[in-house]
Order: C-alpha cells, then sequence, then structure tokens
C-alpha cells in the first residue's frame, strides 16, 4: 500500500485527501487497526507552540542615502543590540539578547521584560521599531550613524531561522532544595513544590516520527502562522539515546532548523516570553505534516501520551553541576492530568509550552491541507538518525595557550 | 450578612495605626487578613474581607477612606488579560486558591476572580505579562 508524497499532493489537489490530526489518528487506530488506517488516512498533522531560546531573526533593512556600512558596528532595535558582523545593512537578532541598560540577574531575579525576542513579536505585529546605529565609515559607505522608526513592511528581507527547536521530549523540572530558583523551565518553588515540563507529547512533531522516516531538510511546515522549512537537524540534535519499543525517546533527543518568512507571520502564533530569573525566549508555533508513505510510518503517529515517558530532573542541584540520572520517569498522560508522584510526593505540574495552542496548529495545518493552501514535500536529505555518529558532547576545556590573544 | 473584598492601600503616616481594630469596635464587622504587606516608614497595603449587615459595611469603608487610606475593591486587583494568554499552565501550581484552574480536556486556562486572594504569586511567573496588577 506504499504511497508516495507526489500521489499525496495529487489527492490533495483533487479534494480527496484524507487528513487527520496526530490526536485524532489515536482513536482511527484504536477502531480500525494500523493496516486500514494506514490505507485510509494520507496526512496526519502535528503541533507545538513553546519557547526555544535558540531562535532569532535576520533582516536586511534597505540602504541609506548617504550609504552606512552597519557590518562590523553596532545595531539597536528598540535598545536590544542585534548581531552586525554581516553585511552592510543586513543583521541577526537573537530571541535572548536584552535590552541596552536592563539590570539583568543583578537586582535577583531580573524581569527580563524585554529583549530580541520581543522585538521580533512587535515587528510581526506591524509596530514601528526604532533602529539605531552606528558605523566606522568607509569611502563607500561614509555615513557613521543612523536614526530611524522602521517596520517588517520596509525591510527588504525579515527571514525568522530557528538554530534548534521542536526538541523531541524533554525533562521534568523540579526543585530539591530548601530555595525557590529560577530556570528556563519556569519558577521552581523548594521541596519539590511544583514540576515544569515543556513538550505537546501526542502532538509533537517528532514524537510522531520518532526515527524522522519523514521529517528531513526541505520539509514544509507551519512556522508562526505562516510557512516554513525544515534546513537541518537543529543544534544539539541528539538521535543515538535510550528509546522504548515505540522507537520514541525516553530522554530529550532529536531537534530541528527551522527557516520561515517573518512577514508572513503573526503574532497568534510568535510570541516573546519573559522568564523571570532566567531571562528572554521566543514561543513559535510550529506544526508538521506527516505523510502516511506505508503502515510503519502511520504507526508511529498513533503514539499516545501514556506511552511517551520523560524524566524528572532535579534543577537545583543535578543540572546544573551535570550529574546524571534522573529522580523518576512519567508519562506525559500523568503530566498533562496535573499531578505526578516525585519521591513518594505529590507533585503539582505545569507546562511552558501550550498543549491547546498546539491543538490549534495541527487543526489549522489540516485544515489548510483540505483547503489545498498547502502541499507537502519530500525531504531533500534525512537528517541524522539511528545509528549515525552525531551525538550531543560536552564542552572540553583546555587552558589557552597564549593567553596575550 | 454581607461580604466585601477590599485592597486598602495606606500611607507610612498610618501604618502604625490600629485601623482593623476600630472596624471591629466601631463598625462592628469581622474581617480576615487576607494578604498584608506592612512596612515601618513606607507604604501599606493589605487585602481584607469584611463581613457585616449593609450599613456598618458602607460605614466601615467610609471611616477608612476618611483616615487618607484608597479602598479599592479586590475584582479590580489581579487581572487576567486573555488574549495575552498561551494556556501554557505554568502559572496552575502557583495558584494557591485555584482561582487560575486548567480544563483538562481542552487544556485551556481560566481565571476565576472571586477564588483570587491578590497574592501576586503568578504574576512573576507568567512568561507572557498576561496577569498584571491593576493598582
Amino acid at each position: 500500500m506504499a504511497k508516495t508524497v507526489i500521489e499525496i499532493n495529487k489527492k490533495i489537489k483533487e479534494g480527496k485527501a484524507v487528513v487527520v490530526t496526530a490526536e485524532e489518528i489515536i482513536d482511527i487506530v484504536e477502531k480500525k487497526g494500523v493496516a486500514a488506517a494506514a490505507k485510509e488516512v494520507d496526512v496526519v498533522t502535528t503541533g507545538t507552540f513553546g519557547p526555544m531560546c535558540s531562535s532569532g531573526a535576520y533582516f536586511n533593512f534597505g540602504h541609506t542615502k548617504p550609504r552606512i556600512k552597519i557590518g562590523g558596528g553596532s545595531c539597536t532595535m528598540n535598545d536590544v543590540p542585534a548581531y552586525t558582523g554581516l553585511a552592510a545593512v543586513d543583521v541577526f537578532m537573537g530571541a535572548t539578547a536584552c535590552q541596552d541598560g536592563d539590570p539583568k540577574n543583578s537586582v535577583f531575579p531580573g524581569a527580563f521584560k524585554y529583549g530580541g525576542a520581543h522585538v521580533i513579536e512587535d515587528l510581526v505585529a506591524g509596530k514601528s521599531v526604532a533602529l539605531k546605529a552606528s558605523a566606522y565609515g568607509t569611502d563607500c559607505y561614509p555615513r557613521r550613524e543612523l536614526e530611524t522608526e522602521i517596520k517588517l513592511k520596509d525591510m527588504n528581507e525579515a527571514v525568522l531561522f530557528n538554530p534548534r527547536n521542536c526538541y523531541q521530549n524533554y525533562n521534568v523540572a523540579v526543585n530539591l532544595s530548601d530555595k525557590i530558583i529560577y530556570t528556563y523551565m519556569g519558577t521552581l518553588r523548594p521541596r519539590l513544590a511544583n514540576a515544569n515540563y515543556s513538550s505537546a507529547g501526542q502532538l509533537s512533531p517528532l514524537l510522531n516520527d520518532p526515527c524522522y522516516k519523514t521529517i528531513g531538510i526541505g520539509t514544509r511546515i507551519f512556522l508562526g502562522g505562516g510557512e516554513g522549512y525544515v534546513v537541518w537537524q537543529g543544534t544539539q540534535h541528539n538521535p543515538n539515546v535510550r528509546r522504548g519499543e515505540n522507537g520514541v525517546p525516553e530522554v530529550p533527543s532529536g531537534t530541528l532548523a527551522v527557516i520561515g518568512d517573518l512577514k508572513k507571520m503573526s503574532s497568534e502564533w510568535l510570541r516573546g516570553a519573559s522568564f523571570t530569573g532566567y531571562g528572554v525566549s521566543l514561543t513559535i508555533g510550529i506544526g508538521v505534516p506527516i505523510p502516511i508513505l506505508n503502515e510503519d510510518i502511520l504507526k508511529h503517529t498513533a503514539v499516545k501520551d501514556e506511552d511517551i515517558i520523560a524524566q524528572v530532573v532535579d534543577y537545583s542541584e543535578a543540572y546544573p553541576q551535570v550529574k546524571p540520572g534522573s529522580l523518576c520517569e512519567v508519562t506525559y498522560a500523568e503530566l498533562k492530568s496535573g499531578l505526578i508522584t516525585v519521591k513518594g510526593k505529590n507533585v503539582q505540574t505545569g507546562a511552558m509550552s501550550s498543549y491547546s495552542k498546539a491543538r490549534k496548529i495541527a487543526e489549522l495545518l489540516k485544515e489548510k491541507i483540505l483547503k489545498k493552501d498547502f502541499y507537502l514535500t519530500d525531504a531533500v536529505s534525512p537528517i541524522a538518525g539511528v545509528g549515525s555518529d552525531v551525538s550531543i558532547k560536552m564542552l572540553n576545556e583546555k587552558p589557552l595557550k597564549n593567553k596575550e590573544l | 450578612m454581607l461580604k466585601k473584598r477590599i485592597v486598602l492601600t495606606f500611607p507610612s503616616s498610618l501604618v502604625s495605626q490600629p485601623i482593623t481594630y476600630h472596624l471591629v469596635k466601631d463598625y462592628d464587622l469581622k474581617f480576615n487578613i487576607m494578604r498584608g504587606l506592612v512596612t515601618p516608614d513606607e507604604e501599606g497595603r493589605l487585602v481584607l474581607e469584611l463581613s457585616g449587615n449593609k450599613n456598618s459595611l458602607n460605614e466601615g469603608v467610609e471611616y477608612l477612606k476618611n483616615q487618607g487610606i484608597n479602598v479599592e475593591s479586590l475584582a479590580h486587583d489581579i487581572k487576567w488579560h486573555e488574549n495575552k494568554c498561551t494556556h501554557c499552565t505554568a502559572c496552575i501550581p502557583a495558584c494557591p486558591t485555584q482561582a487560575m484552574s486548567v480544563n483538562r480536556d481542552t487544556m485551556e486556562v481560566s481565571f476565576d476572580k472571586e477564588k483570587c486572594i491578590a497574592c501576586e504569586l503568578c504574576i512573576s511567573i507568567c512568561p507572557f505579562k498576561a496577569l498584571v496588577i491593576t493598582f
């Protein structure tokens, strides 16, 4: 019964494609079985809406008259510094960049009210931002200073680029110490007062294609309300980890690097996030369609929250000090119930990623495909899979040979 | 018997005054301190639930205002901006009264003002600034 992406796209064009979400496929498989479901269903849509610090956007502002070479100079947008080590009017705004003058954690815990992610969100919302730049001046780019209001529509290019997103499973963070801690997994109150997780579980893209059989370089995706593409495996991609019988990793594993036109995105699906005592991050909605090319691919899309295991990790000591091991394992069904048991204690759960938004993304992507607004792509090349030589390493620190450099 | 939840903000000059004592003795009001933040030589803030008959309540509140205390209804205290909320549920374990709660079927968050005691624990936890203090 093997299908191809070309055949599926033909069915989409003819209005005959059967498209369901990663939640709906669970019931279908339970009622009809894998073989019948794989024959009937053409596409399963997934979704996730969570914070990811490894996010940002690059811009080309358009040249000034006379010309200025911001490259090698300095640049801020709403007083948040952008990276200028590029060409004359190209800059990169990273999500975690802090506004100039932000006390950060010198007044602990810092509020991190506005940063790079908020600049990107404001631009997407159509707001004007204050662009300031200074340059050293050259014969071909004589201008030294620039101050102007700028909107997204004024720019030549505005491209979201996330070196890492869509984490395939993630830790559940708790605090075993006697004092409150502030982390990228939110505020963790002492003595196991809360447990925070961050994955859409059964809706999450890479948990529905755990061995990267369809998701690869060139996969077209829903990104921040617009369209984007998977361009590479994400940073810290770690495919060779412990996996269950269903192929699903039981620890943080695969990641994706994604890109898309910021001008077509919407602030409903792209939001700056401020984590008290930690910093700024960008929360973005991603939806990945999975073409049902065979029964094996379909079987994996029917994964349920109760079959996905996450590790509970102490963020007061084990995580910062890189001590291996976890306190216990829980399933996403338990996490989503609002209560888990850790060391014999009932602990309330909270999430960093929004399941209701993930569900809406999967539904939205399904509607787009049914309306013939979105066609699937074959991956140009797979990302590093199970058995590849790719793994995550710690930094091997070495003393500097020449400290004068 | 009526109940009223109020937020009192009083200047440093009144911090040392036994305000609540007068509410009991002179106006026959019961009070329950839901939250208090009183620092010497600075402003003080008190969240009270008052109960008593209608006239006593009105007169008691009038007495507070005459003392130079700013009196606001608690309902205006913490505001949940639904359009800013992403329903991530980060606030859920922080809320001691379940004023913030989540429907486990839809996984959507909602806010029940009646249950909110304005403890402000959620304010710094929300990454999207969907919860704000309005005074």
